[in-house]
């Protein structure tokens, strides 16, 4: 589809060559993941998340659609459905664990996959509307992941449910009723099960939808790489099959093996033990949190304690929609022309406070609410916005970066002797404009 | 200019607001100090206990199994119910299907009387789910001082610390230490309340049930009060996770073949990517040892840098 040097479908097979003239899905599925797309040669191992990712989209839709021929989506019986599952059907174990641990797993990868993008500027022009298109799929990925915790009905599914919808009651006006209207009801029930049920199963389809668009805007420009360099030449990529299959498909076994170990060996690790308690809607559990991929936003919500014009809570709910939201606009808040972190000295430091950052936020959301804890929180947050709404685009006002590499294919065979040759001996091929 | 400034403002903002909440909760917290709790100084952890079914090799002991099942049946059950567990599932542990239903007919479960239509019970089937001891929450809430007896059919999952919990808490009750009653003078444990430092709270509404001698095991192992928790909490396990055995062995089948095929496809990429002759790391001038080999060589041309 990108580039010139694509090679053309050419089926091999009688029966092939028929179905292209009349349908082109071969040739479709060739151009998109097969020979005749060209990808940089230089991709390392942090190029594999994405792929994981879809994997693991399609773990949760199997699952999911053989879970749901078991599941009753009513207050009475939604709990005991799931244990049934997990007791008398067959491999139903197997299966609910999978789903339980998959949706883990899915965060886990797409985290990767986002910090990734976020370190070599994969969200840069041209690519924008692939990185918007994919935080479209992950906060579809939040909304199906919360639904999808509240239907085993267990204690933090319900007490999850009512502080989520609680966020909405924050709205000054419209909150309260709006809040009875998505749950169809005062509290969570019968209602907002069944709802909460029908779109989780509807939600991965419209994410599956997005992922088609995610990489179909990825196809126009082609995939970054490490340097962030353009792409010039043939000799720059290599084609996805034979080449980016065997790589994705080895260390797509060897993360399988790491998601196996969980689900065999320690299945309830990364959930909470309440939820194996029925839903009582008169016992609040001690401690109210949410699946750890939510934990960073759940302490950014939390962190807002003190009333400022508006009060504490729509602060909080303010910005904990506002941390995802202004992902949307990082392609115009970092304007370095240079997009992999590799070549920007300034950027690469403030990159890792961000992910040690977001880490210490996710421990703050799991943690007991103490004074310690929240004023920990509280600097955290704060370093969240100032990172990406003060930082950032300050860095790429005033860092000069490091001399790229003037090709893909030369970074692969010169680079590494240009990269550590002595500090401005200016050697012929290296220019400090980004590609 | 504006638009562009915008940015400044939103991030600003967001920070004097979020640094206003710290200093308020700074000042409030000199101002007011928290009252440290009884619990934040005398919780314990679970104790380290360890079961048969513990590890990725582990598998259920079907004679301890027995052996919990006895407790829980002799001593348990006066309060708890089993909701989830049927009198079938027995055979996973050893029984055959007489013994199940022997076990089964020492039961009564409730029924509906055929002639009368009135509520009534009959002996069990091993197609019944063990029966609870009340006829509902507020019958086992009457009966228990308004304390509710939870089910104990995923109280191993359903705990932080799992079976380790549930030893601690039955073998856990003890006097409670003159240090927190000097320390806490007005926390003494109430009156229908026991000392259990294993229970988050520390006063528990179940009494010590197990002292030793509750039950008599027919295979002689020693009926000692620890010996019968170990026993019981062994049983559930079984009852919360009745597929450790299946889980494990699969899990073993699942690893071994995964590494396999990871090993055969990582070779098989390799010897694909040698033709394509990419051989150099690509990290860029700012992986530590490119830095490390770039200040050696500018020091060896003499360059600053």
């Amino acid at each position: 589809m990108s580039f010139s040097w694509a090679k053309p479908y050419e089926p091999k097979h009688p029966v092939m060559r028929w179905l292209d003239d009349r349908l082109p899905l071969p040739r479709l599925v060739y151009g998109a993941i097969g020979g005749g797309y060209p990808v940089p040669r230089n991709l390392n191992y942090w190029w594999n998340f994405g792929v994981l990712a879809g994997l693991f989209l399609t773990i949760q839709i199997v699952t999911g659609i053989t879970l749901a021929m078991w599941y009753y989506a009513t207050t009475d019986g939604a709990f005991n459905s799931v244990e049934h599952i997990m007791r008398d059907v067959n491999a139903g174990w197997l299966i609910r664990y999978v789903h339980m641990n998959g949706a883990s797993f899915f965060f886990l990868v797409t985290y990767i996959h986002i910090f990734r993008g976020l370190y070599y500027g994969s969200y840069k022009a041209p690519r924008e509307l692939v990185w918007m298109l994919g935080l479209v799929i992950y906060l579809l990925m939040m909304a199906t992941a919360f639904m999808g915790y509240v239907l085993p009905w267990g204690q933090m599914s319900y007490w999850g449910a009512q502080v989520i919808t609680n966020f909405f009651s924050a709205i000054p006006v419209i909150g309260d009723p709006l809040r009875v209207w998505i749950l169809g009801g005062y509290a969570p029930d019968q209602a907002a099960l069944t709802r909460f049920f029908s779109l989780h199963y509807l939600l991965p389809f419209v994410i599956a939808g997005v992922v088609i668009l995610h990489i179909w805007a990825l196809h126009i420009p082609g995939s970054n790489n490490p340097t962030g360099v353009d792409v010039k030449d043939e000799r720059d990529t290599l084609p996805f099959h034979p080449f980016y299959t065997a790589k994705d498909g080895w260390f797509a076994a060897a993360f399988l093996l790491f998601f196996a170990i969980v689900v065999f060996f320690a299945p309830n690790w990364l959930g909470n033990p309440d939820n194996y308690i029925p839903a009582n809607n008169l016992s609040t559990p001690a401690e109210i949190v949410p699946e750890w991929y939510l934990l960073p936003f759940y302490a950014i919500l939390r962190s807002f304690t003190a009333d400022f014009i508006l009060p504490a809570k729509l602060w909080g709910v303010i910005a904990m929609f506002s941390s995802i939201l202004l992902l949307f606009f990082l392609p115009w808040l970092d304007k370095s022309p240079v997009r992999s972190g590799n070549y920007r000295p300034v950027f690469k430091r403030f990159f890792w406070i961000l992910v040690v950052d977001v880490l210490v936020l996710g421990w703050v959301g799991g943690s007991p609410v103490k004074p310690l804890t929240v004023a920990v929180g509280q600097i955290a947050a704060t370093y969240y916005f100032l990172h990406f709404l003060v930082i950032l685009p300050l860095i790429s006002k005033f860092e000069t970066p490091l001399p790229l590499p003037n090709s893909i294919s030369e970074s692969v065979l010169h680079g590494e002797k240009q990269e550590s040759a002595p500090a401005r001996s200016g050697k012929p091929g290296v220019t400090t404009v980004a590609g | 200019m504006f638009v562009r400034g915008l940015k400044y403002l939103i991030g600003l903002g967001f920070a004097f607001v979020l640094l206003l909440a710290l200093f308020t909760g700074i000042a409030g917290y000199v101002k007011n100090p928290p009252v440290p709790l009884p619990q934040d100084e005398f919780h314990l952890p679970p104790k380290d206990v360890h079961f048969a079914s513990d590890g990725p090799f582990g598998k259920f002991d079907n004679r301890q199994l027995q052996r919990g099942l006895q407790v829980y049946s002799e001593v348990c059950k006066a309060c708890h119910s089993l909701n989830l567990v049927a009198f079938n599932d027995l055979k996973q542990i050893g029984y055959d299907d007489a013994e199940v239903k022997a076990f089964a007919s020492q039961w009564q479960v409730p029924d509906i009387n055929p002639d009368t239509g009135e509520a009534s019970t009959r002996k069990g089937l091993p197609a019944d789910h063990f029966p609870s001891p009340f006829a509902n929450d507020v019958a086992a809430r009457a009966a228990n001082n308004n304390a509710l007896p939870p089910d104990l059919s995923d109280i191993v999952k359903a705990r932080e610390g799992g079976a380790a919990y549930v030893y601690s808490i039955l073998t856990g009750y003890q006097n409670q230490p003159a240090a927190l009653l000097q320390k806490f003078p007005t926390a003494k444990t109430p009156p229908n309340l026991h000392y259990n430092p294993y229970f988050a709270s520390l006063n528990i509404a179940m009494p010590q049930m197990l002292h030793g001698g509750e039950v008599t095991y027919a295979d002689g192992t020693p009926n000692t009060a620890d010996q019968e928790a170990k026993d019981v909490a062994a049983f559930l396990v079984w009852t919360s996770q009745p597929d450790i055995n299946r889980r494990h062995a699969a899990g073993i089948a699942v690893a071994v073949f995964l590494a396999f095929a990871s090993i055969l496809g990582f070779l098989a990429y390799h010897q694909l990517w040698d033709e394509a002759k990419r051989s150099v790391r690509l990290t860029g001038p700012l992986d530590p040892e490119n830095q490390v080999k770039r200040k050696r060589a500018s020091r060896k041309a003499g360059v600053k840098g």
